[in-house]
């Protein structure tokens, strides 16, 4: 509704049809979109002290524990890449996905004041939340880039493929963000719920350890997790290690049902969001 | 040419399950589906029809719960009705409150494009009206302050600008006129009249019945969600007032079928009481007039000013009094009910009918308003001939809507 269109017609009915995603809606309201990832990253850390600088601690402290702990206990830290690097890459992406999921879940309920008092798909509060996110990853990157050049490594040429897994995690994190968010109106038990989730999900991904060093039995159930795939293609393609493509298409076939039923979870409670909230 | 079409709308709610579910309730709802559930069924809207032709202005009157918002809710897209369809021809835009996507952290230049994205307007719309819309709101010099910093005024006339530039084919208005003070609204008035008159369809709800009859040509008037009253709208408000003063000087609004509050607090019951504390709609003019409000805090941490205002019959407002009990005014307010009680002193009213209206608000840190409940109860003050009162021998018709007992003083001096 951007430019005054003289012939709009508004038909409001009980309900939509569910197989109608209404996807063309969101695009037509792109413009909101924008700002409300323009607003969400500028008051992300205000009235913090350190502001933008937490993007960066967060990352770099959980790495220097991590490698302080698994250079001793663990013994997986010989192979040819440097653990800090390797972490590091792990934790580019897995940080994202914690606090862009966190963040997104709640926005529904944070926004109740745009909710209940104005029309907009609804879909884009959660989706503008996981941009707003994606500086985690830009800072994440830029540290990562630092490491490497420190410890000499140069990224390989399979790196044009590194944006590749960035936005499966990106589609994954949007997907997931939208279904906790629309479950979150309704069941205030996402608020438990999820820290718990995520916490089970960070240990039964490939972030702090390789997978190699689980047992055969283990890694083909890993396969289910699309954060695995994510993280190997993803670390595979920036160090020039061989990708395993037929893991990747487990990978990105999970993320596009994941997104597929979320979408669909979501306009099925949409609806109700005003009501319930 | 008709703009907006409204067939047989009806919008139903559960009560007690709007709020707060888990997981496991709904489970336990699952299995007992058919018990229990028609007793908390509630029609806020049942059947409602009507049409608006393009350019027309139409008011709709209704007391608190009577399904106004609801229907505005609708019509805005933000809730779906039970049954029922709503066409609606041409670019819809709605004002539902004053500030709708104001961001405290953001600055008053921010929150310009950052509202008038959120209500609809393209970036490029709002670059060109920018300069308008700065002028209008006369907050120049903070325009690069964060709005937490702005008075309530100053925050409030940015919002309206606004909201006064947003140029759709369809304008739904709801109440956003009942905050300001007089010369605010009068602006607002005047703005909502200039709109109304540029061929833009609108739909304006209010509780002012004056600001109805000199915007509206035509009215409805609903009562517990059907539709009582239609026609031009002088007399639709004549009717309404003449049918409407049945109200009491007690109110239940637990038993509303749309709770008045927010997530911080809900509103419970507004009665008026006499000096003993007995729910009294008519007060002798020497006693003492209690007006009194009980609330749920839902969430504590808040720091809460309860506000009385009385309105005479007429509509116009005698005063509004803010609750500045010391020990209340800056202490944040833990989870509970809590009864607020406000005394009009002995000899202050004048003899005639009045109505109380209530209003939790947040001053500090920035204005927030909880709920407000106006025109729910009223009560009648009569004056007694007995001399001892403000009329002292006097047994005729005296004019004010108060009726003090002042000091006088006399000068005499035989000399002159």
């Amino acid at each position: 509704m951007s430019e005054a269109k003289l012939s709009t017609t508004t038909v409001i009915k009980p309900h939509g049809s569910a197989l109608n995603l209404e996807l063309g809606d969101v695009w037509a309201y792109r413009e909101l979109l924008l700002f409300l990832i323009w607003r969400d990253v500028k008051i992300r850390y205000k009235q913090t002290a350190i502001g933008v600088f937490w993007a960066l601690l967060q990352p770099a402290l959980t790495t220097v524990v991590f490698a302080v702990i698994f250079s001793q206990v663990g013994k997986f830290s010989e192979g040819e890449v440097p653990y800090v690097i390797y972490v590091l890459s792990g934790l580019l992406i897995w940080l994202f996905i914690f606090n862009a999921i966190s963040f997104s879940s709640n926005s529904l309920l944070v926004n109740v004041n745009l909710i209940t008092k104005v029309f907009f798909p609804r879909l884009i509060l959660p989706v503008a939340a996981v941009f707003a996110g994606l500086i985690d990853i830009a800072i994440g990157f830029v540290l990562l880039l630092l490491a490497m050049l420190y410890y000499g490594v140069t990224p390989a040429g399979t790196a044009v493929f590194a944006p590749l897994f960035i936005l499966l995690a990106v589609v994954l994190t949007m997907s997931l963000g939208s279904l906790f968010a629309a479950l979150n109106v309704r069941f205030r038990d996402v608020k438990f719920g999820l820290p718990f989730f995520l916490q089970i999900w960070m240990f039964a991904s490939p972030i702090f350890y390789p997978s190699e060093i689980l047992p055969e039995k283990v890694r083909s159930l890993l396969l289910m997790n699309p954060l695995s795939s994510i993280l190997n293609g993803f670390r595979a393609s920036l160090l020039g290690q061989p990708i395993q493509w037929n893991e990747v298409g487990v990978g990105v076939a999970i993320v596009v049902f994941v997104m597929f039923l979320s979408i669909w979870v979501f306009k099925k409670m949409e609806d109700s969001f005003a009501d319930l909230i | 040419m008709e703009a907006i079409r409204v067939d047989k709308l009806s919008k139903l709610f559960y009560l007690g399950s709007t709020r707060h579910d888990s997981l496991r309730d709904t489970l336990m709802d699952f299995f007992r589906r058919d018990a229990a559930k028609a007793e908390r069924e509630l029609w806020a809207l049942k059947d409602v029809e009507f049409t608006v032709n393009q350019g027309e202005t139409l008011g709709i009157v209704g007391k608190n719960g009577a399904g106004k918002s609801t229907l505005l809710k609708i019509l805005s897209r933000i809730t779906k009705p039970t049954s029922g369809t709503v066409t609606i021809h041409g670019r819809i835009g709605s004002l539902l409150e004053v500030g709708t996507g104001f961001h405290n952290e953001l600055t008053g230049r921010e929150n310009i494009f950052l509202s008038g994205a959120v209500l609809g307007m393209s970036r490029v719309e709002i670059a060109r009206k920018f300069d308008e819309i700065v002028a209008f709101s006369e907050i120049e010099k903070f325009l690069d302050t964060p709005v937490k910093h702005y008075s309530t005024g100053m925050y409030m006339r940015l919002a309206f600008a606004v909201a006064a530039h947003l140029e759709p084919e369809v304008l739904i208005v709801d109440e956003v006129l009942a905050v300001g003070d007089a010369a605010f609204q009068r602006k607002c008035l005047n703005k909502m009249k200039d709109v109304s008159q540029t061929g833009r369809t609108v739909l304006f709800v209010s509780h002012d019945m004056s600001a109805i009859t000199r915007i509206c040509g035509r009215a409805i008037a609903l009562r517990n969600g059907r539709m009582v009253l239609e026609g031009p709208a002088p007399e639709v408000v004549r009717d309404y007032l003449n049918s409407d003063v049945g109200i009491s000087a007690e109110h239940d609004f637990t038993k509303d079928h749309v709770e008045t509050g927010s997530e911080v607090a809900v509103l419970r019951r507004i009665r008026v009481v006499d000096s003993e504390g007995r729910t009294s709609g008519s007060h002798d003019i020497r006693r003492k007039i209690g007006l009194e409000a009980t609330f749920e805090v839902r969430e504590s941490g808040q720091i809460l000013s309860p506000t009385f205002s009385v309105t005479s019959a007429n509509r116009s407002t005698v005063f509004t009094v803010i609750d500045l009990d010391p020990e209340w005014r800056h202490r944040p307010r833990e989870k509970g009910v809590y009864v607020s009680t406000v005394w009009i002193p002995e000899n202050f009213m004048a003899e005639g009918t009045f109505f109380a209206n209530f209003s939790l608000n947040t001053y500090l840190p920035s204005m927030r308003n909880h709920f407000a409940a106006n025109e729910t109860v009223n009560f009648d003050v009569i004056d007694s001939v007995e001399g001892d009162t403000a009329r002292g021998d006097y047994a005729g018709r005296m004019e004010g809507a108060i009726r003090p007992i002042l000091g006088w003083t006399t000068v005499f001096d035989p000399n002159r």
